[in-house]
């Protein structure tokens, strides 16, 4: 080896940023394009890094899976309608009800949110991707691969059936030979890593990559969601990866954490599971709460009231969401001072919501409500939380809760918390986006009409289940007695969770309908603030032509917002366009630190997620030599993935690269 | 027009140190795997403090290799370090020595540790206590493992001249995770071998 | 005052006992039966202290959250709907407004958390406790999908093992200890108390008390398998004369009156690997036992009536009837049937 070569020239090390123009059309905006674009056909489909891709991927994908989920549902809905009916066996409403919660609440309710954040935040914050684009690529090819792992033994009758929270010894061994719960435990391990691969990609992004200007406090409500769920996750996520695979290695190898006559303990897997599974359900409806705080001002006319309680609130709520998993143990016979701990704490984490919930009646109070189906999902979505929200405060409460657990009435709850915080706001937030997506608007009336279905057949189909349980009807049986009382509730459940149903396929309809026909949008139809705003509709590849200057929080409603507010500059900013780049700036302030060279598309996340998914799949057919060689596979793509790269200057630029980096 | 826009200043371009995504990855890498290690202990200790039985069931745990073998660990990751101070000065041969002598510790400690376990009268499937040994130390030697192949390929891309004092990112973000390696073993030797002297 | 307005506080004076009757014979005829209404609300329905102070924390809390849920939704209607002056279409609101809607918000809602939460800490420390010693300590394994109980004394030979049925004395704390045979299961008797789980290698334990004669059904309510749905229970109060009398009854071993060979060497054979009768060489440790049969209400676990046509057909069809329960369909012939039900009709 050479000693350094000080004759190397410095000036592809630093150099500073060109400041310019670049309007649609304009030679410099054809050669971003051409930059930017990933290669068409089955090449780029595989190979592509861009966030937009990849977000409206996750979309799609979770969309697919939450209808999947529905038609569990649905199916479970037929066999309550009436009492002692027989149209599953015991078995298959197990493994419906087990499935259900898996899918939309692994499958569904965060990868959906992923989708909207990955889509959307380089938009909002002013970059031109995500900090790790191959990574990223990466996270959704696991989470696709591991939806499918999760569902391999469902054809064969051979579903996990343990509930979503899979409770040993239940889940173990003993009582449940199959392969199903060795499905769910590799599963949730696979997944876990493209959650939390997916989570340190936002963060590094949140802290690496806004336009100038954006100061941490100028951000919208979404990324303070999103950062604060991805901080959590990467705190939590650990905790039921290790469950899992301590499950399985009990299960499969012959350990004992869980083994009851060897000194294992079953309460192990409610805490380590519960601590995950507490923090989750947060992050599964913050960055939805934070959807709803971006999209109600645009449809109030003015900016959300009080920002930074709202920013403040996200984080206090994830923060106190870690100190409250024994709520969900109730009865399992833990001291009382510890029980009383832990309601006390479940009660306080309200106060946080608290304050979102009348930032947002002032917005709407103090704003003009324009009356179109995004502002409906978001007015429904606030009564839907305040249901949700009151009726935890009563599950908070232990003596209350040592009755209602384990009944509907906690059904009712979660889907309160989970369709009305994270199903609607996503609609809603569809309905507001899809114009910027596709270019298209969706239809109103179809709209209209799809929110008053659903809302009416949520509310039918969910609000006598807290009637049922505090009738005393237990979560999870497959049928029910005629004298129990609960005949009435589950009929008008069943009746409503089709209505809801009926909803949802109008919202389909409409989507498709509008793909093909809806008028074509401008890059800003509703007049909103946000930099996603300012690019057409749908966005280019490279986002912004220009990295622009931000100086304040709505840079679109700066000339209507008063004299107080700066001055962003949209149309003249950085050009950064020597290859894929785009600026890094410091944490806090966002000022201008670093240029970021970005990677070309690659396959290597494809193979490195297909080869993960191979080792999982090795580990649970025990194909001992299949899985080493995948693992050996999983290793080598990764040397390829990060050996260090001229183009991206991780390593000392050769002379011949220089030359290249000319012709540029 | 905001003032960022105004300073002419020269940006670094690429993978700039501490500057690089990779850094601020690594570091939230080093969270949630620490986080991981937090749990794996926290199911020891709680197993532990309800074990009825005497524990640990085979008597207290030998101290001596294992002792010797953390220092082996330790001054694995001080040479690491060192291989990064040496690129900074742009001493490059003695980075790459400096790098060797890292993974040959590392190598030692790996060897000396299979060793220890297969000297043990117990494995994962005896007892509880052999099932949370071996899955603690095994995710310990796992991350030690994924260690020493990223130490070996930085030692490669060091022969093969890629980085000097200017550009070393991947030193740096591969160091801070051998580094975290090490730390973790602290934590893992204290709870298995020191904390069953306390009770 | 005239007649006419006497006449008037008579009659209503009248109707006001009438109603008081009503309301005084309401607890009284507490006893549930298969024709009762939702035997499990014990949101309206409580019998006793370790559940009437949840009760009544259920309704304070259900008034108040229903009044904040409408107070909020008519703040959004209002919110909405409200008329604003005309403005240009194209103006946008001021940035720094609405703050105080968020500090009285947030403040009213924080000190109605707080009351709610000392309250709820305070029916804890009720419940949390029985008001004096348990007069009566007995032990509950759960099953799949069936319950064990077993009455302890001192002595030993006094000690009694039933299944799925628990007699209690009225007005008396009782100690349930919880224990489980294979998964977790919770115990639950609404009408009495909230429920605790039953953990495999745990000792848990709980508190009961009826302070009025009556059945109360329970249920398992924590997923245990298949025949979840399944695993009920019925807790009777008794008064002290009455529940002595059973107690003295179950301890003895089965009577069993002459002519019945035929069928008892059948259970021997057939059914003893898993079903204990003491005073026969049955000692099967597996199923209920089934020493004082008759004297229960119901038959597999709160699915069927105890009448000879539901126990012959549980026997021959119980993977019909609780499928994938640990009872097989045995396959009997007619002749073997009728002399299993003969023997154990005498098991009163």
């Amino acid at each position: 080896m050479k000693d350094v070569d000080q004759s190397t020239p410095d000036s592809s090390l630093s150099r500073v940023p060109e400041v310019g123009c670049a309007p649609i059309g304009s030679a410099t905006e054809r050669r971003l394009a051409e930059l930017w674009e990933s290669a068409p056909g089955w090449r780029g489909w595989l190979s592509t890094v861009d966030h937009k891709t990849i977000g409206m991927r996750y979309l799609v994908t979770a969309f697919i899976f939450l209808l999947m989920g529905g038609v569990e549902a649905l199916i479970m809905r037929l066999q309550l309608a009436r009492p002692d009916q027989t149209l599953l066996t015991p078995e298959q409403y197990s493994q419906l009800f087990t499935m259900h919660g898996v899918t939309m609440i692994f499958l569904y309710s965060l990868p959906i949110l992923s989708g909207f954040s990955n889509y959307l935040w380089p938009l909002m914050l002013g970059s031109r991707d995500m900090a790790f684009p191959r990574l990223n690529a990466l996270s959704y090819w696991v989470f696709l691969f591991a939806g499918i792992f999760l569902y391999a033994s469902f054809p064969l009758g051979e579903a996990p059936n343990a509930g979503w929270f899979n409770y040993v010894p239940f889940a173990g061994l003993e009582y449940n030979t199959g392969p199903n719960i060795d499905v769910y435990a590799l599963g949730m391990v696979l997944l876990g890593i493209s959650t939390t691969v997916g989570a340190i990609n936002f963060i590094v992004t949140l802290f690496r990559m806004r336009a100038p200007g954006m100061s941490i406090d100028r951000v919208p409500i979404l990324v303070w969601g999103t950062l604060t769920a991805s901080v959590a996750n990467i705190f939590a996520v650990p905790s039921v990866s290790l469950a899992f695979f301590l499950l399985w290695l009990d299960r499969q190898v012959g350990t004992h954490f869980f083994d009851v006559l060897n000194g294992g303990k079953p309460l192990l897997w409610q805490h380590l599971f519960w601590m995950f599974g507490h923090p989750w359900v947060y992050a599964v409806v913050l960055p939805a709460m934070g959807i709803v705080s971006d999209a109600l001002p645009t449809f109030c006319r003015r900016p959300l009231v009080g920002y930074s309680a709202v920013a403040l609130s996200t984080m206090a709520t994830m923060l106190l969401g870690f100190g409250v998993w024994i709520h969900h143990m109730f009865a399992t016979g833990l001291p009382t001072l510890a029980l009383s701990f832990f309601s006390a704490a479940s009660m306080v984490i309200s106060i946080p919501s608290a304050v979102a919930v009348f930032a947002w009646l002032a917005t709407i109070w103090l704003g003009r409500p324009v009356f179109n189906t995004p502002f409906l999902f978001f007015a429904g979505f606030v009564i839907l939380f305040v249901i949700g929200g009151l009726s935890g405060v009563m599950t908070a409460a232990v003596p209350l809760d040592l009755q209602l657990n384990e009944t509907y009435f906690v059904v009712a709850h979660l889907h309160y918390v989970l369709l009305g915080i994270n199903v609607f706001p996503v609609v809603g937030g569809i309905y507001y986006w899809f114009p910027k997506f596709f270019g298209r608007m969706m239809s109103e009336t179809l709209g209209k009409w799809s929110f008053w279905v659903m809302f009416v057949g949520f509310n039918l189909g969910f609000f006598p289940m807290h009637v049922a349980g505090l009738l005393g009807m237990p979560r999870r049986i497959y049928t029910y007695a005629p004298h129990m009382g609960w005949t009435t509730v589950n009929i008008l459940t069943s009746v409503g969770s089709f209505v809801f149903a009926a909803g949802i396929l109008l919202f389909l309809v409409n989507i498709l309908v509008s793909l093909k026909r809806g008028v074509p949008a401008t890059s800003n139809p509703w007049d909103a603030p946000t930099l996603e705003w300012a690019v057409p509709s749908p966005p280019p590849a490279y986002n912004f032509a220009v990295i622009p200057f931000v100086a304040s929080r709505h840079p679109l409603w700066e000339d209507r917002l008063g004299e107080g507010t700066g001055r962003s500059s949209l149309e003249q900013g950085y050009l950064l366009m020597e290859g894929r780049e785009t600026i890094g700036t410091t944490p806090l302030d966002a000022t201008p630190d670093i240029i970021l060279k970005m990677p070309d598309d690659s396959y290597a996340p494809f193979f490195l997620g297909l080869f993960s998914a191979l080792v999982f799949a090795g580990l649970l057919l025990h194909w001992r030599d299949f899985t080493l060689l995948m693992a050996a596979a999983c290793s080598l793509s990764l040397m390829v993935w990060m050996w260090p790269r001229n183009a991206l200057v991780q390593r000392v630029p050769d002379i011949e690269c220089d030359k290249e980096a000319a012709h540029v | 027009m905001s003032e960022a826009m105004q300073s002419a200043q020269a940006l670094p371009v690429g993978s700039e140190g501490k500057r690089s995504g990779g850094w601020w990855g690594v570091l939230a890498l080093i969270v949630t795997e620490g986080s991981l290690f937090g749990y794996l202990l926290f199911t020891y200790f709680y197993l532990a403090s309800q074990s009825e039985q005497h524990w640990p069931p085979d008597g207290l745990p030998v101290l001596l290799m294992p002792g010797v073998n953390t220092l082996i660990l330790l001054a694995s990751s001080v040479f690491v370090w060192a291989c990064e101070r040496c690129i900074q000065r742009r001493l490059m041969r003695w980075s790459l020595a400096s790098m060797a002598l890292a993974l040959m510790l590392g190598i030692g400690f790996v060897v000396i540790q299979l060793n220890e376990w297969s000297k043990l009268g117990y494995d994962m499937t005896s007892n509880l206590y052999g099932s949370l040994y071996f899955t603690i130390t095994g995710f310990h030697m796992l991350h030690v493992i994924v260690g020493l192949v990223i130490l070996m390929v930085l030692l490669l891309w060091l022969a093969l001249g890629y980085f000097d004092h200017r550009r070393y990112a991947a030193v740096t973000i591969g160091g801070l995770y051998w580094h975290f390696v090490d730390a973790v073993w602290l934590f893992v030797f204290t709870t298995l071998y020191l904390t069953p002297y306390l009770y | 005052m005239n007649n006419s307005e006497s006449g008037f506080r008579h009659g209503v004076a009248g109707h006001y006992a009438f109603f008081l009757c009503i309301l005084a014979a309401a607890p009284a005829s507490a006893a549930s039966s298969e024709n009762d209404v939702a035997p499990l609300n014990y949101f309206l329905h409580s019998y006793g202290p370790a559940s009437t102070p949840t009760m009544v924390l259920g309704w304070v809390f259900a008034a108040l959250l229903i009044a904040i849920f409408g107070s909020i939704a008519l703040l959004l209607v209002w919110a909405v709907f409200r008329k604003r002056p005309a403005v240009d279409p194209r103006s946008i609101g001021r940035e720094d407004e609405g703050m105080p809607w968020i500090y009285i918000g947030t403040g009213i809602s924080a000190c109605i958390l707080f009351a709610l939460a000392i309250y709820a800490l305070i029916t804890l420390n009720a419940i949390a406790n029985p008001t004096h010693a348990p007069a009566l300590t007995l032990t509950v394994t759960g099953y799949d999908w069936w319950w064990k109980v077993e009455y302890e004394d001192d002595d030993p030979t006094r000690s009694f093992v039933t299944a799925n049925e628990i007699h209690i004395p009225v007005g008396q704390p009782v100690l349930v200890k919880l224990k489980s045979a294979d998964v977790i299961h919770a115990f639950w008797v609404p009408m009495l108390a909230g429920k605790t789980q039953m953990i495999p290698g745990l000792a848990n334990q709980q508190w009961i008390q009826a302070d009025v004669e009556g059945l109360y059904s329970g249920q398992c309510t924590q997923y245990c398998g298949v025949q979840h749905a399944h695993m009920g229970l019925e807790v009777v109060a008794q008064s002290e004369d009455e529940f002595r009398t059973w107690q003295d009854a179950q301890r003895g071993d089965a009577e069993m009156t002459a002519g019945i060979n035929a069928g008892k060497s059948l259970f021997l054979d057939r059914c003893a690997g898993c079903h204990a009768i003491r005073g026969t060489e049955a000692v099967g440790a597996h199923a209920p036992d089934l020493t004082h049969l008759n004297s229960r209400r119901l038959i597999a676990a709160g699915l069927l009536t105890n009448t000879p046509d539901h126990l012959a057909q549980w026997i021959t069809h119980a993977q019909d009837l609780k499928p994938g329960a640990r009872m097989p369909s045995m396959a009997l012939t007619a002749t073997e049937l009728n002399a299993l039900s003969a023997f154990l009709s005498t098991l009163n």
